[in-house]
Parts: C-alpha cells; sequence; structure tokens
C-alpha cells in the first residue's frame, strides 16, 4: 500500500504527468465537444428517423441512400470542385504576397505586415461575405464602377450568385491562413542557400524553383490543407452568394438535419464528407512525399 | 610572373553609414593561395562577396583575367564560393549537391555522375552521393561546400571563413588539407580569415586588412618579420614594443636608444614601415629572445631582470619579464627542451637577445 503511494507519488512528480496535467483542460475540452459529438454522429448515421422519433435498430440504408443519389453526388462533387478552386486561388495569391514579405520586407517591419494581413480577422465572417455581396451584386460597387467607367454595358451577372462568387469570398476569407504557413517555411531558408545557387550558375528565376520552392513546400502543403479542408464544410458562403447552383455538401447536411427531420442521413452525409475530404488529404500528402522524394 | 588574375583597383564600398571599403588595390596571381586577414568589421568578407559578385561596388574596378566584373552578375563570373555555412541544400543529396552547378553544362547522367564521384573522392568522401545532407558532420557539410565549388572547375575558389565552425582539431588538419588540394588542383583560393594563425599555415600571401583598407600585402614570412605598423604586429603574432628614440641616421643605418636596453644598430630593412623622427618604438618577438638559465651564456648582449608570470604550455613557457630599466614587462617564449629548467616567479632571471631581430616603428 506504502509502495503504492510512493509510486503514485513519483509519478506525479514525472514529466509525463506533469505533461499530461497541462493538457488536460484541453484534453477534456476535446473529448467533451470533439470526440462526443462525432461518435453521436457517426451512432446517428446507423439508425434512422420517423418525423421526430429515432429508430435506434442498425441499418446501412443511410450509406446506401447517400452514396448512390445522384442529388447528393453532384453537391459532394461541386464541394470538392469549388474546394478545389478555393484553396488554388488562394495558395497562388497567397504565395507571392508572402515570399514579398519574407524577402523583400525589411527585418523590423515584417511583424507589422503580418499585422496588417491579419486585419480581415477584425471584423466578422458573416460581415465580410455581407460585404462582398455588396461588392458583387447586380448593382454592387463592382458593377457600378464598372458601368460608370463605360467598360461594360450592362451589369455582370457571373460574379454573385453562383459558384465563382463562392471562389472569391472564401479565397478572401481564408488568405491570411495560407500566407502564414508559407512565410514561416519562406523565413526559415537560410538566404545563404539563395546566393549558393547563383554562384553556382542559376539565375534568380532557377534558383527560384530549384532552391526556394522546393524548401518552401513544407509551408505551402501546410497552406493547402489548412484551406482545403475547412472550406468543403462551409455553408454560410454557399448560402449567401452562392445562388442555386453555388450550394454546397454543408448546406444539404444542414437542409437534412433542420428542415427535413433526417439527422440520420445528415449524419451519414456529415461523415461521408469527412472521410472523403480525409482520403484526399492522405491522398495529397503522400502524393507530395513521393514526389519531394523524386525530386531529391 | 604572369598578368595577374584578379585586378583590384581602388575598390570601395559604401553602405551609406559605413564605409566598408575605402578603397582597396591589389593584384592576385594565377595559382596563388591567398589570404584575407583582418579582425571582423574590417572589410573583409565584403572584398571576398565583391569579388564573387554579391556585392556591388561604389566605386574601383574589380578584373578577373583581363575582363571587367561591373554589371556581371554571380552566376556568370568564374568564381565558386565555399560559405561560411557551407550552405548546403537541404533537400538534395551530398551527390545533388555537388553536381547542382553542373546542370547548366549539358552534360550526360554518366558524365556528371563520374564527375560528381571524382569531385567526392578528391574531398576524401567518395561514395557518399546518396548519403542525405542534413546527416553530415560539419566536417563533411565543408568537405561537400569544397566538392561542390571545386566541381565547377572555377579561375577563383573564394572561401569565407570555412574553417571557423570546425573544432581545433579538425580546423588544423584541413589546413594542411585544404593547402595541399590547392596545389594539386592549381586554381586560385582566396580566403577569408580573422585567425592569423590559419592565414600564415596556408597562404602564399597575405593582404592583412583594418577599416576597409589593406595594411600590409606580404608573404607570412614577410608579414611576421617585418610588419609595417605596430598595429599589424599585435595582429599577427606577439610582439613586445619597447620605447625607443633614433639617435642618428646614416646611409640605410639607424642607432636607436632603447628604453632599458641601451643603443642598438639597426637596419634600414628593419624598419618597413618607414618614416621619419625621432620618436619610436621597437618590436621583439618573444622567440627571438632567450632566457638563459643556470649561468648559460651567449654572444649577443644579455639583459637581466626578474620573472613576473610564468604561464606552462606543455611544449612551452610563456614568461613575462621586468627587464631593469624596460618600462613593461616583456613576454619570452622558450621550448622546453629536456634538461632546461622552469623558472619561478620571482626568480631572477638573465635575458639575451639580438638587435638584428628587432623591428622599429616610427
Amino acid at each position: 500500500m506504502a509502495t503504492l503511494a510512493a509510486r503514485l507519488r513519483r509519478w506525479r512528480r514525472s514529466e509525463g504527468a506533469q505533461g499530461l496535467l497541462l493538457v488536460s483542460p484541453t484534453l477534456l475540452y476535446a473529448l467533451l465537444l470533439l470526440a462526443a459529438p462525432l461518435a453521436t454522429i457517426v451512432a446517428f448515421s446507423f439508425w434512422s428517423q420517423d418525423y421526430l422519433t429515432i429508430d435506434r435498430s442498425f441499418t446501412l440504408e443511410n450509406y446506401r441512400e447517400a452514396w448512390t443519389e445522384p442529388l447528393f453526388r453532384e453537391l459532394m462533387l461541386r464541394s470538392l470542385a469549388i474546394s478545389g478552386a478555393v484553396t488554388m486561388v488562394t495558395v497562388i495569391l497567397a504565395f507571392p504576397i508572402a515570399y514579398f514579405v519574407s524577402f523583400h520586407v525589411a527585418p523590423e517591419r515584417k511583424a507589422l505586415w503580418i499585422f496588417l494581413i491579419t486585419i480581415p480577422f477584425w471584423t466578422s465572417y458573416l460581415i465580410r461575405v455581407f460585404l462582398w455581396k455588396v461588392i458583387l451584386g447586380y448593382n454592387g460597387v463592382l458593377n457600378s464602377g464598372l458601368l460608370g467607367l463605360g467598360i461594360i454595358d450592362e451589369p455582370l451577372t457571373f460574379i454573385l450568385y453562383n459558384a465563382n462568387a463562392v471562389v472569391i469570398t472564401l479565397a478572401h476569407a481564408w488568405a491570411p491562413f495560407a500566407i502564414l504557413p508559407i512565410f514561416v517555411a519562406l523565413e526559415k531558408i537560410d538566404r545563404s542557400l539563395l546566393e549558393a545557387s547563383r554562384d553556382l550558375g542559376e539565375t534568380t528565376v532557377t534558383t527560384f524553383l530549384r532552391v526556394t520552392l522546393p524548401l518552401a513546400m513544407p509551408g505551402v502543403v501546410a497552406a493547402v490543407l489548412i484551406v482545403f479542408i475547412p472550406t468543403i464544410g462551409d455553408y454560410v458562403t454557399p448560402r449567401l452568394v452562392g445562388g442555386p447552383n453555388g450550394l454546397m455538401i454543408a448546406n444539404m447536411i444542414q437542409v437534412q438535419f433542420m428542415k427535413l427531420n433526417n439527422a440520420p442521413l445528415g449524419a451519414t452525409l456529415a461523415l461521408s464528407a469527412m472521410l472523403i475530404v480525409g482520403a484526399i488529404s492522405i491522398l495529397f500528402l503522400w502524393l507530395n512525399r513521393r514526389f519531394l522524394k523524386v525530386r531529391q | 610572373m604572369s598578368a595577374p588574375l584578379i585586378e583590384l583597383e581602388t575598390v570601395e564600398k559604401d553602405y551609406g553609414e559605413v564605409l566598408a571599403l575605402a578603397g582597396v588595390s591589389a593584384e592576385i596571381a594565377a595559382g596563388e593561395f591567398f589570404s584575407l586577414l583582418g579582425p571582423s568589421g574590417c572589410g573583409k568578407t565584403t572584398l571576398l562577396r565583391t569579388i564573387a559578385g554579391f556585392e556591388d561596388p561604389t566605386g574601383g574596378r574589380v578584373r578577373i583575367d583581363g575582363r571587367d566584373m561591373e554589371g556581371v552578375p554571380a552566376n556568370s563570373r568564374p568564381t565558386n564560393m565555399v560559405f561560411q555555412s557551407y550552405a548546403i541544400f537541404p533537400h538534395l543529396s551530398v551527390g545533388q549537391n555537388v553536381g547542382f552547378g553542373l546542370r547548366r553544362k549539358g552534360l550526360t547522367k554518366t558524365e556528371m555522375a563520374r564527375q560528381v564521384g571524382e569531385a567526392l573522392e578528391m574531398v576524401g568522401l567518395g561514395g557518399y552521393e546518396a548519403r542525405a545532407s542534413h546527416a553530415l558532420s560539419g566536417g563533411q557539410r565543408q568537405r561537400v561546400a569544397l566538392a561542390r565549388a571545386l566541381i565547377m572547375k572555377p579561375k577563383v575558389l573564394l572561401l569565407d571563413e570555412p574553417l571557423s565552425a570546425l573544432d581545433k582539431k579538425l580546423r588544423e588538419q584541413m589546413q594542411v588539407e585544404l593547402r595541399k588540394l590547392q596545389r594539386q588542383v592549381g586554381i586560385t583560393f582566396i580566403l577569408v580569415t580573422h585567425d592569423q594563425e590559419e592565414a600564415l599555415i596556408m597562404s602564399d600571401r597575405i593582404a592583412v586588412m583594418f577599416d576597409g583598407q589593406i595594411a600590409q600585402l606580404d608573404s607570412p614570412q614577410a608579414l611576421y618579420r617585418r610588419p609595417v605598423s605596430r598595429r599589424v604586429a599585435e595582429f599577427i603574432g606577439v610582439m613586445n614594443f619597447i620605447e625607443a628614440e633614433v639617435t642618428a641616421e646614416t646611409g640605410d643605418r639607424l642607432t636607436v636608444d632603447v628604453a632599458g636596453l641601451g643603443a642598438v644598430d639597426l637596419s634600414a630593412e628593419q624598419c618597413p614601415g618607414g618614416g621619419g623622427g625621432r620618436g619610436a618604438a621597437v618590436g621583439i618577438r618573444p622567440e627571438t629572445m632567450t632566457l638563459l638559465i643556470d649561468g648559460e651564456t651567449r654572444s649577443g648582449r644579455i639583459t637581466e631582470g626578474s620573472v613576473e608570470e610564468v604561464v606552462y604550455y606543455g611544449d612551452m613557457t610563456y614568461y613575462d619579464i621586468r627587464l631593469d630599466g624596460v618600462p613593461a614587462p616583456v613576454t619570452i617564449s622558450m621550448r622546453n627542451l629536456p634538461g632546461r629548467a622552469v623558472l619561478e616567479r620571482g626568480a631572477r632571471a638573465r635575458v639575451a637577445w639580438d638587435a638584428s631581430a628587432m623591428v622599429l616603428f616610427r
């Protein structure tokens, strides 16, 4: 008994125990608010619902419906396409900004620039989406501006209430999340490596391709995942600026839960989306490792 | 000597607030091992980077092989550099690092592999091609950087303090190896270092730099034996300075009254810095003076004094000795030969010295 108490005391002083103690509030929080709801969702996906009553008998009917219904498939594919487009646009636009701040801004100004880049976060996400509506709308800032300048004769309609609007809005919202990891990766590059490449005969452009870009890849990969994974599940933006053809899978999940009283099918769709995103992310990481290894 | 490979003509670099290079002129011959030696901030690295093409001089001219380098970017110059941090590409293997610069030369894969293998062999890393570069030790990284630069067959190899990150033993070994390698490949090496010993060991000629200017450009021996100024003398090795006064000057002979030691007769060669005036100092190296033990005698001049400090190094003993009549103590180094006693602090000592070992600064 005494030895057990002693062992417990010793354990409490060990590094492992202190680490556990340190993360335990977060761990508890994560368990309660992440793992438990997730488990509930998994459970729901195997049940069925009739109006307000949940039938808890095991069934795979939801999965059959989720994976065969053409509407769901179309929404899922569209979500992937929109997310993919958002990710590409965001990362391609974020890279030059990160590059500029890392390579062309004086060291003492870099913190200020990063601070400025995060300014969009000062306003709520919802307000930013509404602002894009104002900018892109039929009588919006962009159209009236272009009309006023005589560049167009009638308002552009392909910029609001469709997938384009969703891409524009999400790309703007997620830009800082893409800029930061790329910036960090670029900051870590030893500048003498670039000089060494120049010294060995490479031009500025080939130095970028042979040294800067490969070394910045971890940041680019992080940016891709950070943008791609959450945008798949976004439902506010498609709802507000997407119009009927800009709706995504998350909107359907919401409809299943809230409007159609079919929580089990909603849960199944949510899980399916998660699995697909997870599979794509893993495939992406694997390809990347493979691709980088080939380059080595 | 044929036409110089590198000509520096009053090269200046003005950073606005600091004048890093204040008009440096020098000529470096093909096949020479040339060192830029100086304390940090003296402009030696700036000069090296100017030759490499990483810095544009704000004045003067750099010519390599007769060609003016103005406007020629680093990637088109016949120079290659070994960086202080070695700058080994972390995402590439050892072989890919070494072959990095060959890509533009349009070689076949097998020819490239052969050259990489040869270059690695040359620096003693044969068979390391597939190794990951991050798994290398400091000395190995240094060799990879060297192979990567030499494989380009540059006219000039620039080395920016390449040994400063290595520990003492390895550094000494690499100094000898580098020198051998330079003789073997016959390429002009320009080495930047703040380590005077390293410069003396490796170089054919050394430019000692202070404040963006070359204070003295000479062979290691001339630099050590005939420094032109007190500052150069102090920077290279240890030198004792004793106040002196020039009392007579006839032809190329000078009579100098040295405080405590009396009048000595020096040749004009012993005053490499030139200059006039009576007020002066003579410098004398620790190893040129001899401590006489147990009634030993010498034909030269002998002065008595007392031992103030003894520092025992194993192979050598360094004494600080206050010579009678000399204001400051002088440092004397003695080899610890068998049978030679080490004096105690406070002991009386007799010191033999020779005026021919003195250097006059006026």
